[in-house]
């Protein structure tokens, strides 16, 4: 047997702090070693070609490569192997950048794990046999989760390229937090007017399936072949037979709050969400209606023309198979009531950025009339405070939140096209615009609309009569500063929402510290996860604008057709097999998703 | 530290609508970078710098803005105006601030009282606004 052994310098990045010519020499002598060679950078066309050649003069069988990380170039090395008619798995590679130079400054040491790290590898490479990959067919169908911005795009961008497509949305419509929202930074465009046609697209896509009030309570399978459980909750109105006609409403004797809304007006048990709701059909609420179980009113039954109302619907476990699947659960609001000294949920003028764009928009509970919520007033002054939870590591979000400047910029805006006189007034830390055109919308807030920014912390919001007093700083005269408003918005910030938080821990994807479901790769794969076949987009990986969620959404389909559009897969021939003699079944590798052979096995 | 008070009424409109019109320049273009003092040759002479004394009109503080010295330091040399990124003329902000000062309390000085030594010392542009003080 003759094993090639090739030691990569990274440029500085290991021969800084490893001894790279040593480590080549001492490896000479481990056995079956017939060459060794360092080289700037391995991963290079010359060094690849270092290794082509020497498996020809040399007649090598084997190879290890110390370089970096086997997550960057394990597949560069192996093609290195087939191209020379070796077998690709009989490579080995060294971690001596990520696990050696990378962590460590002392020469000497890193010099000593290099050689212990390749001489161990040198044995193992002894002992590797060679593997054959499989293939397994493909289900030419997607899942897509999560009905948001990011979920329709998906959605319609898979089925756009000929894919059946089933898009599982937990509420009783399609649209996301965007449906919430008036209008949107920085063109302004009313964001009803530009989602709903999309909306109404998924409805009609031959190639979509929409599953609203449904939510996926099991995946197993691989990619290719992933089997998923859908539970489809009842709507109680049978979507098909609904006309939209509302006899209904005026007969319903409940009244609850309208999520909608933000809760700031009323809705019947049997309602429609919001009029350009997709599906196109009322729904009631188990949790208001008198009508099921037990059945005490059925009013609403009664006047039913079309016999839409069946009390009786029952939830059904729909099983389906995919070949890949999009998470795109989103995001959930911070609770701002966390944050004791601003006061929301105790002064009733006090609202959260969601609250306001439901106050600020034409279909919201005010028709679009600024007015506060306590006594129905159009407030003189507005008071925007930025990072309400965002960028406070020690008792809220470390991070920060992304869109909330730019939002609380529109808020202000807004604000003060519909109150020319009032005063607008933003407390913020940093004014972050990074996205095209934010920049000059926020320019143009402060220049046109004579919006005045504050930079500093509001450290208290405390009622005062019938208006809100603010204690603050301005950090650039450096002196506390306080004032009267009559309304505040907290620029709340994004937390990942249950969705997010269910599905990461259903599919085993990985988290980051936040809860956020962590992309394979920040920079390189942002769109894919630890495991083939899933991939995410929008604000389930992190906090987001719409631009950017949308361009990842259209990536993330982009990738699933990637895998819909084959026949069959390779799948890695390095699988672990399980020793049945030795096998406790605690399962945690099954829970872990450690790879298909052991879901096979059980 | 007590609390300085903010209010963004009828009254500090009008200061700032003033500065606006004798000065040309729109004050909320300012976003606080500071580069005008930055390059400021008598930043320390001030007791607001000259981002401070901007942002003091930006909230109308009309009592605050005139008490500073700012404006009667600044020897217009432009300095700030050519390398504002917002492109606002901040002498003629300092001019306009100054011009709100003379209407309202005119301090007349007369040169002529003025003792031979301290004329020898003060410099030129000191008496050039003097006798602007004059025509106030």
């Amino acid at each position: 047997m003759k094993i090639g052994v090739y030691v990569c310098e990274c440029g500085s990045n290991i021969a800084s702090t490893v001894d790279v010519d040593k480590i080549v020499e001492e490896a000479k002598d481990l056995p079956n070693v017939a060459v060794s060679r360092v080289y700037k950078y391995m991963c290079s066309d010359p060094g690849q070609e270092l290794i082509k050649n020497d498996i020809d003069e040399y007649n090598l069988d084997k190879i290890v490569v110390a370089a970096c990380s086997p997550r960057m170039h394990e597949a560069t090395f192996r093609s290195v192997l087939e191209d020379k008619g070796l077998n690709p798995y009989v490579l080995e590679i060294v971690n001596i950048r990520e696990h050696v130079s990378w962590v460590n400054s002392d020469k000497d040491k890193g010099t000593e794990k290099s050689m212990a790290l390749l001489t161990g590898a040198v044995y193992r490479s002894a002992l590797m046999k060679p593997l054959e990959r499989k293939k397994v067919g493909v289900i030419h169908t997607a899942l897509v989760i999560g009905g948001g911005i990011a979920g329709i795009q998906a959605a319609l961008d898979i089925a756009s390229m000929g894919y059946k497509t089933t898009l599982v949305e937990k509420t009783s419509s399609i649209g996301g937090k965007m449906s919430q929202l008036d209008k949107t930074f920085p063109t302004l465009d009313c964001s009803q007017c530009i989602l709903s046609p999309k909306m109404v697209e998924v409805n009609r896509h031959p190639n979509i399936k929409l599953l609203s009030l449904s939510e996926v309570v099991a995946v197993d399978g691989y990619v290719g072949n992933f089997k998923v459980k859908i539970k489809r909750n009842p709507r109680y109105v049978i979507e098909d037979k609904c006309t939209l006609c509302g006899d209904c409403l005026p007969v319903c004797p409940v009244i609850a709050h309208d999520e909608y809304n933000q809760g700031f007006s009323p809705r019947k048990a049997i309602y429609i969400s919001y009029p350009q709701a997709i599906p196109a059909s009322f729904i009631i609420d188990p949790d208001d209606c008198l009508g099921i179980n037990p059945l005490i009113c059925t009013k609403c039954k009664e006047v039913c023309g079309p016999e839409a109302i069946d009390f009786d619907m029952q939830p059904e476990i729909i099983e389906k198979e995919f070949g890949a699947i999009v998470v795109a659960t989103g995001y959930a609001p911070y609770p701002i009531e966390n944050i004791g000294e601003y006061g929301y949920g105790t002064i009733h003028d006090v609202i959260s950025g969601l609250d306001y764009e439901r106050i600020v928009s034409a279909s919201g509970p005010t028709e679009g009339k600024i007015l506060r919520p306590s006594d129905g007033k159009i407030p003189e002054t507005v008071v925007f405070i930025h990072c309400a939870g965002s960028r406070d590591p020690s008792k809220h979000l470390p991070y920060c939140s992304k869109i909330c400047c730019m939002y609380s910029t529109k808020h202000a805006l807004q604000y003060k096209h519909v109150v020319h006189n009032g005063t607008a007034i933003n407390f913020y830390i940093d004014i972050r615009t990074a996205g095209k055109d934010y920049e000059e919308f926020y320019q143009r807030a402060a220049e046109e609309d004579k919006v005045i920014y504050i930079r500093g912390k509001v450290s208290e919001v405390l009622e005062d009569g019938d208006q809100i007093l603010i204690k603050g700083v301005d950090t650039l005269s450096g002196e506390t500063v306080e004032l009267h408003a009559d309304m505040v918005v907290l620029a709340t910030g994004i937390t990942p929402s249950e969705g997010t938080k269910e599905m990461a821990s259903l599919m085993n994807l990985a988290v980051d510290i936040n809860g956020f479901i962590r992309e394979a790769h920040p920079k390189l794969k942002p769109v894919d996860t630890a495991i083939a076949g899933i991939f995410i987009a929008g604000t389930a990986t992190g906090p987001k604008d719409i631009p950017d969620t949308v361009s990842q959404a259209s990536g993330a389909a982009s990738k699933a057709c990637g895998i819909l559009s084959q026949d069959e897969l390779e799948i890695e021939a390095t699988v672990a097999i399980v020793d049945d003699s030795l096998c406790l079944e605690v399962v945690a590798c099954v829970l872990k998703r450690a790879h298909i052979a052991l879901l096979r096995c059980k | 530290m007590s609390y300085g008070y903010i209010k963004i009424g009828s009254e500090e409109k009008a200061f700032i609508a003033k500065v606006e019109e004798i000065s040309g320049q729109n004050v909320y273009s300012c976003y606080q970078c500071g580069k005008c003092s930055a390059g400021c040759a008598f930043s320390y002479k001030m007791d607001k710098t000259v981002n401070q004394f901007i942002h003091l009109i930006q909230l109308g503080q009309k009592e605050r803005t005139l008490d500073a010295n700012t404006h009667w330091i600044c020897a217009s040399c432009f300095t700030c105006t050519v390398r504002c990124p917002r492109e606002i003329d901040v002498a003629a902000l300092m001019e306009a601030v100054r011009e709100i000062s003379l209407r309202e309390n005119p301090e007349k000085v007369r040169i002529a009282d003025l003792p031979k030594e301290s004329l020898e010392k003060l410099p030129n542009i000191a008496l050039v606004s003097n006798f602007r003080k004059k025509t106030g």
